[in-house]
């Protein structure tokens, strides 16, 4: 570790992390590479498609836009925080599921966060808040429209995610 | 109850769900260390020095390694001679973004200090960025050695001018199809692992085995030390079966470096570096009577291939070139074509290759024709349409010949859905009403050729064959794992392919696994591109597993003490027909099958086991027809879809619902080039304009319609599934439905022709009363 680094202590998923971090490292890579959370991804350098999308203190933030010393003091959730009642699956997730809300998966995770932080701001959104909801994600596979049904299929089955208890 | 045609919900997503799929750059063994390469700032330059001092100083670089280094190794597979590409850069630079050296460092921050460290000192050259550029008497040569930038050429031998003159009506028109970039959303990453005793391969690749078998050859390795894997892939479109300089070079590093090396592409980058598609001019010509029937069509097609001749780049014009007629009975068809290169990343296949091109062309110029005889396009098209009984259908090129179909049935269907004729009466009141939104309704009748394919057919592209293989093997409990050729990247082949396994073997949906995507444990394979997963594999699949289940009944009617044509299977047992109680389980048929004591003495132990390399008589030919209904906003020309229907006949379906998924994602693609994207250059530095996700605009939910999917299923007669593909389909058909809804809209301007992207800007400009005095704006010659 370089002298440009700092000490940080945030909360990943539930628990306390607290480690030295290089002040240019990006969230994402911080999450990807020093955590060893790769479920959140990087798809592109511009903060458009959304791929890296997690949870700080319950927001959807772009993880490839902020350095991981400003999450120093928070709470982060990543799709590897994201669990509920199907099957060990949210609604959100099991909605992806039950609509084939995904095909490469590589988009996904950070649709399911965009939509689970979606969910808690407007539980019953219609399916024009929900494409305008996911403005920031890009999906190169479906056409959105089954991930727009699988939303719908969340709010319909909503239940609090178990990460929800203290975490996002 | 059969699975195949059912919604079944997929193997694959639970994982991915959970975020523990396992892409490329998810993996990292220990002492993983990093590459990037330095790409060329100039479309067309030559290399005077490059000076690696100051980035091989730098805390952290392992290395730096320029085009010197790699003098021992060959050019990149599958160039044509005189046109090949070498691995890196050699003396000249051909495309802004061409790897010019390559830097290896503890990880990927440092690599990137380094790559900015690297000084490369160019003699810069004038650029042929444009086909016209390329082909001026005086264009600069991308490979002055060949004396021209025109690559390849297929003449027409009958310009078809007779028959154009003897028809009551002609029309032209001369249409680019612009160059797209596929944007698979996890960009090239290839991780290298070259052990002292073997090499391991991770590549985001559509063809594993493809790329096994060109590595080993470029590395001089034998293949069985050398194994590629394609693990989760974050989707391909065509852009993931070409031969990038990253996967020869990142095994050589590790080997160098003696640590794994991963390299991971930035979108930057990719924009860059993986190849484009598309990118083809058209000049097409129609002889027509006045009752709409055409006489005649002549398509000369120019390709713009870029700065290197990638494989399935060349063949793009000959399929465009084969399916010029589309789903009509013309009498004289000519094409010809020609490739040409440009300093501009090299073009390759993008979801559809060729076709899209194909069905955009013919189907613009139908819609010409119904404005020109007055005809209702609808009408023009069943005028003209091959009649379901005529199939086999032979069209102008004996390569090709179209196997079933039935397209006025696909018509009426897209027009009840679409409900036409209420439309239509929208239309005239909104024209009517300068406050209201124009209102446009385009068709769009296409045809595909898929199914890649018959022997020899893939060949041609470099492949080892044509055929796609599986293994289905029996585990000793009577559940099941089927290893498969062909190796997806989003399109769900684990669920489809146990979906199809299921129905023969009569063992259920969750006693099956397939395995994909690794040399060593996959027998062999060709790969997932020309939308062949479920012809070619899935008809491995099937084929395979009924040998398999013929062996298991021998074994059950020997445990059962029965006659094997008096059992049947389903759940997971056998039993004899007729006897309630007598039956047997798969699982104790599968126990049997490796016990000899108790195996019929005809078969072996291990012998519930069959592999099988499917081979097809024929490509298959989708087709379908797509309806899009767009208001134009007057103030702004911005359009917006109200309505797509879309009519697909990919024959068997195996999953509605992952068939439905797979129209929607070629719709998109399909959408955002007739509306949204375009990778653009300035012509004359070939600096591209659109390198990033914020310049390129793919299309975001909101920018996207609802889809109305319908069916009609006329089964493909050249393979025992019936089935013909559907990965492509909805890229071919969407462009020409919604660029015929805008120009039908923009009909009161007289507005004949607007090239894609349709953004508001052409739209706009196209209905200001100058524009009418402007013909080259529109495209259109008389």
């Amino acid at each position: 570790m370089s002298e440009f680094a700092s000490r940080v202590s945030l909360t990943v998923n539930g628990r306390v992390v607290s480690t030295d971090v290089e002040d240019r490292t990006l969230l994402i890579h911080f999450l990807r590479e020093q955590l060893r959370l790769t479920g959140s991804h990087v798809g592109c350098d511009t903060s458009n498609c959304g791929a890296c999308t997690v949870h700080l203190d319950g927001d959807a933030v772009k993880s490839c836009t902020m350095l991981a010393v400003q999450a120093n003091g928070h709470a982060v959730t990543t799709i590897e925080g994201i669990s509920g009642p199907f099957d060990g699956r949210s609604s959100v997730q099991e909605g992806f599921r039950q609509c084939h809300g995904l095909q490469c998966g590589y988009c996904t995770p950070g649709m399911v966060m965009a939509a689970s932080a979606l969910l808690v701001e407007n539980p019953n959104p219609t399916s024009t808040e929900i494409r305008h909801a996911l403005e920031g994600n890009i999906c190169r596979c479906t056409g959105y429209q089954m991930i727009v049904d699988s939303i719908e299929w969340a709010a319909a089955n909503a239940s609090p995610p178990l990460s929800a208890r203290g975490i996002a | 109850m059969s699975l195949v045609g059912a919604r079944v919900l997929r193997k694959e997503d639970p994982k991915l769900l959970a975020g523990r799929g396992t892409f490329v750059d998810d993996i990292s063994p220990t002492g993983t260390v990093f590459a990037s390469f330095v790409g060329s700032p100039h479309a067309h330059a030559m290399i005077l020095a490059i000076d690696v001092r100051r980035a091989l100083a730098m805390p952290g670089v392992l290395g730096v390694w320029t085009a010197a280094d790699f003098t021992e190794y060959p050019d990149l597979p599958g160039g044509l001679p005189d046109f090949e590409r070498p691995a890196l850069a050699t003396d000249r630079v051909r495309f802004v973004g061409e790897p010019v050296a390559v830097v290896v460092a503890e990880d990927r921050y440092l690599c990137a200090d380094a790559v900015a460290a690297i000084e490369v000192e160019y003699d810069v050259l004038r650029a042929a960025v444009t086909i016209d550029t390329a082909t001026a008497l005086d264009a600069p040569l991308l490979f002055p050695h060949h004396r021209s930038n025109a690559i390849t050429s297929v003449p027409m031998l009958d310009d078809g001018e007779r028959e154009l003159k003897r028809s009551a009506g002609r029309a032209h028109l001369h249409i680019v199809n612009q160059r797209c970039a596929a944007v698979p959303i996890e960009p090239i990453a290839v991780l290298a692992d070259w052990s002292p005793s073997s090499l391991t391969v991770w590549a985001t690749f559509q063809a594993p085995h493809h790329l096994r078998n060109y590595l080993a050859i470029w590395l001089d390795q034998p293949q069985n030390l050398c194994r590629v894997i394609a693990p989760d892939v974050g989707g391909g479109f065509g852009a993931k079966i070409v031969w990038y300089p990253e996967f020869f070079i990142a095994p050589l590093l590790s080997k160098w470096t003696g640590r794994p090396v991963k390299f991971a592409q930035t979108r930057s980058e990719a924009m860059q570096q993986m190849t484009h598609g598309r990118g083809q001019v058209h000049d097409v010509d129609v002889g027509y009577e006045n009752d709409g029937r055409i006489n005649v069509l002549r398509l000369v097609v120019t390709q713009d291939l870029g700065a290197y001749a990638d494989p399935t780049g060349l063949g793009l014009p000959v399929l465009t070139t084969w399916m010029a007629a589309g789903c009509y009975n013309i009498d004289k068809v000519v094409t010809g074509f020609r490739t040409v290169a440009t300093n501009t990343t090299p073009i390759a296949a993008y979801r559809g290759a060729g076709r899209p091109e194909a069905a955009y062309t013919i189907e613009r110029i139908i819609d010409l024709i119904g404005r020109r005889t007055g005809l209702d396009p609808a009408e023009v098209r069943r005028r003209n349409f091959i009649k379901p009984n005529q199939f086999p259908y032979k069209t102008h090129n004996d390569a090709v010949v179209y196997d079933s179909g039935d397209f006025p049935s696909a018509l009426t269907e897209c027009l009840r859905l679409l409900d036409y004729d209420t439309v239509r009466a929208r239309q005239s009141e909104a024209r009517n009403d300068p406050s209201a939104p124009l209102i446009g309704i385009g068709l769009s009748a296409w045809l595909e050729i898929a199914g890649f394919g018959p022997n020899g057919s893939l060949e041609g592209f470099g492949h080892l064959a044509s055929w796609e293989s599986t293994q289905v093997r029996i585990q000793p409990d009577g559940s099941a794992i089927l290893y498969v050729g062909s190796s997806p990247h989003g399109q769900g082949h684990e669920t489809t392919f146990a979906q199809i396994a299921s129905d023969e073997l009569g063992i259920s949906f969750e006693r099956i696994t397939v395995v994909h995507g690794d040399t060593e444990t996959v027998l062999q394979g060709i790969g997932t591109m020309g939308s062949r997963g479920v012809p070619t594999a899935g008809s491995a699949v099937k084929v395979a597993s009924a040998r398999v289940l013929d062996k298991a009944k021998r074994i059950a009617a020997h445990l059962l003490e029965a006659a094997e044509e008096d059992l049947e299977v389903a759940d997971n047992a056998f039993r004899v027909r007729g006897t309630p109680g007598k039956t047997v389980s798969w699982g104790d048929v599968g126990l049997a099958s490796f016990q000899p004591l108790r195996l019929p003495p005809e078969l072996l132990a291990g012998s519930l086991e069959e592999r099988l390399f499917q081979e097809s008589p024929n490509f298959s030919y989708p087709s379908g027809v797509y309806g899009c209904v767009v208001s134009v906003d007057r103030r702004t020309g911005k359009t917006t879809i109200e309505k797509m229907v879309l009519i697909d006949d990919c024959g068997t379906v195996i999953n509605p619902l992952l068939a439905e998924g797979q129209v929607h994602g070629g719709v998109a693609q399909g959408i955002a080039q007739a509306l949204y994207e375009e990778m653009a250059y300035d012509p004359e530095s070939g600096q591209p304009l659109t390198a990033s996700m914020l310049d390129y605009l793919i299309p975001s939910a909101p920018d996207l319609p609802e889809y109305t999917a319908g069916r009609i299923t006329t089964l493909c007669p050249n393979n025992p599934l019936g089935a013909k593909g559907i990965g492509e389909s909805g890229a071919v058909g969407a462009p020409a439905s919604v660029v015929n809804a805008v120009i039908d809209a923009l009909a009161p301007f007289g507005v004949e022709h607007l090239d894609m992207p349709l953004l508001p800007e052409k739209v706009w400009r196209a209905m200001q009363p100058s524009a009418a005095s402007a013909p080259a704006s529109t495209g259109v010659k008389s």
